[in-house]
């Protein structure tokens, strides 16, 4: 088990060393995930603590010297005069961890219920089938504002603040385990009519031990690879919420609220406001993603040449 | 050759129809009317829309003064000064072709009176209105009642028998979320007919052909199509790219682009209009914040502060880029009983308002929750947002709830907000307005708006009194003790009067209305 394990390993390096798109884009996703999670120690302001904005800091132009106070911003200030780079640091925290909630949620919620359903078979496959087909035939991003607006609606009003977070996680999440749910049932599949599974049986192992002890480690590889492409999906899902202004309260602006807030200021040519969170937004979507392809790639022999 | 012969027919054939252009005008602002019930909802863009389709007796023009509408002629009486005699306009029909009488102005101010109508306070000095014929009616007030006319304004008259029909007698409970046949469909006698109405995306009004005032106004745009676009940089985009041809709220931040434009001009002028915050300082305990079994607000000291703490001259200036003027009374300088002296904006002292917030035992803060619009006022939710950081300095954690005007006023008619953000204009131009809606205690007739749980039974009675009152300096002189009162008791933070920025097209003429109810029979095209 080890050796193979360890085979399987440097198959999988060997083909990172060799793919400079990965090397790039993984570090650019490490710097990205770095710079967010030490966004307190190296962001110079803390935009979320509303009693250290000075509202006469707002809109100045990056590396200028507001008018009204004197103060200078590397990347400027946005509407409420919250420091652009702190914010988008900040900013960042939140994409990443509602995306990475979001996606081992979904990843829970559809590794189990494609397991259940291709080992059950039946009607317990069919149901969960069908429900995830009917998920399907709706954009996803509307189901996440459908899951979004019932679950703010649930919310007590005085607790919105610190539930939206979760909330967004949540409807992300349950707006994503479909496709989860469809890999693992089908590799799930296969697996099962294989000796090794007849031979558990045999032996009387459960079913609980079956699926989770010797289906789930043979289907994993193809779960790496969807939940490093959802990770780039959830985190624009996120964004997306919050840019229609139904994700992070605007007290606590995520990428998404800080483009949202930029878009009404390009008339007006205050661009920072826009561009550096949309730069950066682009920056961590594109190298997740790239990095997701690249992990299909090496994980799938069949597209190799 | 036939292509020829075709032109030439097709001129002869405007030549003799007249050479009637169908001239539309794209109108948009960031909000919609709320309903077409026009006693309903007492609220701006919502009196905006009805003003096209409906009329009152007497309405305002765009330059603030009262002219004749239904009625021609108006006065107290000679003899007896507790009634006021109308005469209404002969030959006026409805958009249905039902011809209007003094029925419609009984049946009309009577539905004005009713339960579910916010329109009430401004009635409530009526103690009977007769029709002796159908052209004339007499209106008889509880004591002489100087003002009545400024009062009717906005006071819609609709068809008797169309509303018996359609089974809208009853005006629609707007707060308890009633929809009925008359907040969807509109018939009035105004200069444009609803032809289509979708609310919250397109309202399409038509000239109304037996109009009136046909030959008396301009009456030019025959056709009009108002659009609610809440997305400022939007509504912008469609100015700019010619897509509208009117919009009411020019974002502050695009008024240099917009007047930049060869194509287009900005006009402005003070709007007749306070923006402020409310607070729930009357119930024992509130639901929104995290003190168990006390109110803060209730604590002068801790109004007081949140009062010094709002930085207004940080609000002109950054959020409103000087398009507003900073106010320290719930109360336009258009307004009779406003003084310069009310008007004195509270120092903005963060120390003096902490040490204030801690002498009221709150030293430790306390959070609550700011309900807010976001598609009503110039810049709202900016505004709410910058006074979460603003009440932060002085201990108190703002939670923001800013939604559409459509759910966030209810809140504050249902006394469900303890924190919450409104925009006062004053049709009537008098405080009594003001008084009425937003001091009074919440009461059948009066108060409607006043989401403070406020009530002083001595201020109600000084109130009350106006109404009747005809000694005109020993009724402002009451005013003036009910203003004293109020800015005493800090019932309302003010923030500031708006600025109106109405942006066009160069091909639109008209002037700024200080109510920002634009009345296209007055837009002239060039």
């Amino acid at each position: 088990m080890d050796s193979v394990k360890r085979a399987f390993d440097s198959d999988l390096a060997w083909s990172f060393r060799h793919s400079p798109v990965a090397i790039l884009s993984a570090t650019v996703a490490l710097l990205l995930i770095l710079a967010a999670v030490c966004a307190p120690l190296i962001a110079p302001y803390n935009p979320f603590d509303p009693a250290s904005l000075n509202l006469m800091n707002g809109f100045s132009r990056p590396m200028e010297p507001n008018a009204f106070t004197g103060d200078s911003f590397l990347l400027g200030t946005d509407d409420q005069g919250r420091d652009v780079l702190s914010t988008i640091l900040y900013g960042m925290r939140i994409s990443l961890f509602v995306g990475f909630a979001a996606v081992v949620f979904a990843m829970i919620i559809g590794v189990v219920a494609g397991l259940v359903a291709a080992y059950a078979g039946g009607r317990v496959d069919a149901i969960i089938m069908r429900i995830a087909d009917v998920q399907l035939t709706f954009p996803s991003i509307l189901v996440a504002m459908l899951i979004f607006g019932i679950a703010k609606g649930f919310t007590p009003v005085h607790l919105r603040d610190q539930m939206a977070i979760w909330v967004l996680i949540i409807s992300i999440g349950l707006s994503d385990w479909v496709q989860f749910a469809r890999v693992v049932r089908g590799a799930a599949l296969v697996e099962k009519s294989k000796e090794y599974v007849e031979a558990a049986i045999l032996i009387g192992r459960g079913p609980i031990a079956i699926i989770f002890r010797h289906i789930l480690p043979n289907v994993l590889s193809p779960v790496l690879v969807i939940a490093t492409i959802s990770l780039a999906l959830a985190i624009i899902a996120e964004a997306t919420l919050s840019f229609l202004g139904v994700g992070a309260p605007p007290t606590r602006p995520s990428l998404g609220t800080l483009i949202r807030i930029g878009q009404g200021y390009l008339f007006s040519g205050e661009w920072w406001i826009l561009l550096f969170p949309s730069l950066t937004l682009l920056l961590l979507a594109l190298s997740v993603n790239l990095l997701g392809d690249w992990l299909r790639d090496a994980l799938n022999p069949k597209l190799g040449d | 050759m036939i292509r020829k012969v075709t032109i030439a027919a097709q001129a002869a054939l405007l030549a003799s129809t007249g050479l009637v252009s169908a001239e539309t005008l794209n109108w948009a602002r960031a909000g919609d009317s709320l309903t077409l019930d026009p006693h309903a909802q007492n609220e701006g863009p919502t009196h905006a829309l009805a003003h096209q389709i409906y009329e009152p007796l007497l309405i305002r023009d765009m330059t603030g003064q009262m002219v004749p509408a239904l009625a021609t002629e108006w006065g107290p009486n000679a003899d007896d000064p507790n009634v006021w005699t109308f005469k209404l306009r002969e030959g006026v029909t409805y958009h249905d072709g039902a011809a209007f009488d003094s029925e419609d102005v009984l049946f009309s101010l009577e539905r004005a009176q009713s339960e579910d109508s916010d329109m009430k306070e401004l009635l409530n000095s009526i103690k009977e209105v007769r029709a002796p014929d159908a052209s004339t009616i007499e209106i008889e007030t509880d004591g002489p009642n100087p003002i009545l006319a400024n009062n009717l304004t906005n006071l819609f008259i609709m068809d008797k028998g169309w509303a018996e029909a359609n089974d809208v007698v009853k005006v629609q409970d707007f707060e308890g979320g009633e929809e009925t046949f008359a907040s969807r469909n509109a018939n009035g006698t105004g200069p444009y007919k609803l032809t289509s109405r979708a609310p919250d995306s397109l309202t399409e009004l038509e000239a109304f052909d037996g109009y009136w005032g046909k030959g008396e106004f301009p009456l030019e745009i025959t056709k009009i199509k108002y659009t609610p676009i809440k997305n400022a940089a939007t509504r912008v985009a469609a100015l700019l790219s010619g897509e509208v041809d009117f919009i009411q709220d020019v974002p502050v931040q695009d008024l240099g682009r917009v007047d930049a434009d060869e194509n287009l001009k900005v006009i402005k002028a003070p709007q007749n209009r306070v923006i402020f915050f409310g607070l729930n300082l009357g119930d024992d305990d509130l639901t929104t914040d995290d003190v168990e079994g006390a109110n803060p607000f209730a604590d002068k000291r801790v109004r007081q502060a949140m009062n010094m703490a709002i930085n207004r001259e940080a609000i002109m200036k950054v959020v409103m880029r000087d398009q507003s003027i900073p106010a320290g009374v719930a109360m336009p300088p258009f307004v009779n009983g406003w003084t310069e002296a009310l008007d004195t904006i509270p120092s903005n002292d963060i120390e003096a308002a902490k040490a204030l917030v801690a002498e009221a035992g709150y030293g430790d803060g306390f959070t609550v929750t700011l309900h807010c619009p976001n598609d009503r006022y110039i810049n709202d939710e900016a505004i709410c947002q910058a006074a979460v950081g603003m009440m932060a300095q002085i201990g108190i954690t703002v939670n923001l709830d800013a939604k559409p005007k459509a759910q966030h006023f209810p809140q504050i008619n249902n006394l469900e907000t303890d924190f919450y953000m409104l925009g006062w204009g004053v049709p009537t131009y008098d405080s009594e307005y003001i008084f009425n809606f937003l001091v009074h205690t919440k009461t059948e007739n009066r108060g409607s708006w006043n989401g403070t749980r406020y009530s002083n039974p001595d201020i109600d009675a000084k109130i009350v009194s106006l109404a009747s009152e005809t000694d005109l300096a020993k009724r402002d002189a009451t005013i003036a003790e009910i203003w004293a009162a109020v800015q005493d008791e800090i019932l309302y933070l003010p923030i500031h009067h708006q600025v109106l920025n109405w942006g066009m097209s160069n091909k639109v003429e008209t002037v700024v209305d200080p109510e920002d109810v634009p009345k296209f029979k007055y837009f002239t095209l060039n």
